[in-house]
């Protein structure tokens, strides 16, 4: 698989790397707005989950692929895409005396600068894993695994999973995650214990709509600046907290719904974050089939609508991982649809451009700036 | 070619046993499929974690045949064998 085509030379570019139902394609670009693609890279594979690992100045794109038939597996590329490599025995797999087997990879999430080779992973069935060699080998974390309430963690329409991994730059030993269904869990002793941290999100699909846990919290967020601020879009609900997840608060007003599945925060700015409105659990359209972004500049005070440059009407929704910021300034916000249109706006969400059109669902975006 | 089962590769496959159409593994009496599958992981284990999860399971949509008879209608991964006899590796219809 080698495309060279797609390279600037030397230059400092935007990668955009686009993971669907049906194979990946990656992108360059020097303005954010006209993009120069590759692929589909494996073909026939869903890739539910991508990392781009831009720590040391070097970048390695991760992914985790599933095919229908031949199963789940994670897969590197140093070379953007050129070529890719494939632990022997597989990056993820699970430990004999778990009995259980990987389905799917939903998430790849490199920590931060300090921490230089950790990369993360969630998995279905619900399960964190952590490697230290730059995402070749994970080792299952056993505190999540063994927890007391797995039993009664369920499984949303797409499958039982931890579906987000947040660690905390400003601390090694405090890292956030999500599952679906199980809502926000906190260790604060680098994963050897793990506490439901879901006060104040509602479950309401449950006799008690305020449970310790059991949420369906689709996607958590932090905030660049304070560890302790992370944003939350639940399945009906959106949510602030200040207290690293003590305490939850609504800020879904202002919102055309409260439902979706996705939300972003700004790479640097405190306050500034995304959301994707979706109409709602029973009407999973953008609302009135006006597909939307929604940005808050004041921690979710307020929003503004921006839907400039995207197609009208657009029934698709934007799934979870399915958007992604850059780190420029100002930033670059995009998105895939499960129609397979991808969106790029490099100011910030005022202004998209239609990059790709006519892909399979798109399950996954990332982007990056690197240095080819 | 005394004592060996052939096993038939997918084409999809292919690429992960050095381009290969089909593996010969000497059995010598006899030896399960699970056997085999062994055998093959240690040579091509990434071939082998497309047909098997890590509990040893086949996947739910890979199918072998054993001299044309789905070995899920046999013994399953413990259906002998022999020397002479094929594997052939296909993937179900499947998907959309």
């Amino acid at each position: 698989m080698t495309n060279d085509e797609a390279k600037p030379k030397g230059s400092r570019t935007t990668l955009l790397a686009v993971g669907t139902k049906k194979g990946l394609w990656l992108g360059t670009s020097a303005d954010r707005s006209n993009f120069t693609f590759t692929g589909p890279h494996f073909l026939m594979h869903e890739i539910p989950s991508i990392g781009l690992d831009t720590r040391g100045g070097s970048t390695r794109i991760l992914v985790g692929l599933r095919s229908e038939h031949w199963g789940p597996t994670v897969a590197h590329s140093d070379d953007f895409g050129a070529t890719w490599q494939e632990p022997e025995k597989g990056a993820i797999t699970f430990p004999e005396d778990t009995g259980a087997a990987l389905e799917r990879v939903w998430q790849i999430q490199p920590d931060s600068e300090g921490c230089p080779g950790v990369v993360w992973a969630g998995c279905e069935p619900i399960s964190l894993w952590k490697s230290t060699d730059g995402g070749e080998h994970f080792e299952l974390n056993r505190g999540l695994w063994n927890h007391p309430h797995r039993t009664e963690w369920g499984a949303g329409f797409g499958g039982a999973a931890a579906h987000t991994v947040l660690p905390n730059p400003a601390d090694p030993n405090s890292i956030h995650i999500a599952m679906s269904t199980g809502g926000v869990y906190r260790s604060t002793d680098a994963g050897e214990s793990w506490e439901a941290r879901n006060k104040g999100i509602s479950a309401y699909f449950m006799p008690d709509p305020l449970p310790e846990f059991g949420q369906c919290v689709h996607k958590v967020a932090r905030d660049p600046n304070n560890p302790d601020v992370l944003y939350a879009q639940n399945h009906h609900g959106v949510y602030r907290t200040d207290d690293a997840g003590d305490n939850w608060i609504s800020i879904a007003e202002g919102l055309p719904t409260d439902f979706g599945f996705t939300v972003l925060t700004h790479p640097s700015r405190s306050g500034t974050a995304w959301v994707v409105p979706i109409m709602a659990d029973g009407e999973r359209i953008p609302p009135q089939g006006q597909l939307a972004v929604h940005r808050t500049d004041d921690a979710g005070k307020s929003w503004t609508r921006l839907a400039d440059g995207l197609a009208e009407p657009d029934y698709n929704v934007v799934l979870r991982d399915a958007a992604a910021v850059d780190t420029a300034e100002p930033a670059g916000l995009y998105f895939g649809t499960r129609g397979g249109s991808v969106y790029a706006s490099a100011d910030e969400g005022g202004h998209f451009a239609e990059v790709l059109s006519h892909l399979p669902d798109v399950l996954c975006v990332r982007a990056a700036a690197v240095e080819l | 070619m005394v004592g060996e089962v052939t096993v038939l590769v997918p084409r999809l496959l292919q690429p992960l046993v050095d381009g290969r159409e089909e593996l010969r593994f000497d059995v010598g009496g006899g030896a399960s499929v699970e056997e085999l599958l062994d055998a093959i992981g240690s040579e091509f284990p990434v071939f082998e974690r497309r047909l098997r999860d890590e509990t040893g399971k086949l996947r739910r949509y890979v199918n072998i045949y054993l001299d044309g008879e789905d070995v899920r209608r046999l013994a399953g991964l413990q259906t002998n064998a022999s020397a002479g006899q094929e594997l052939m590796v296909i993937q179900s219809v499947a998907g959309g």
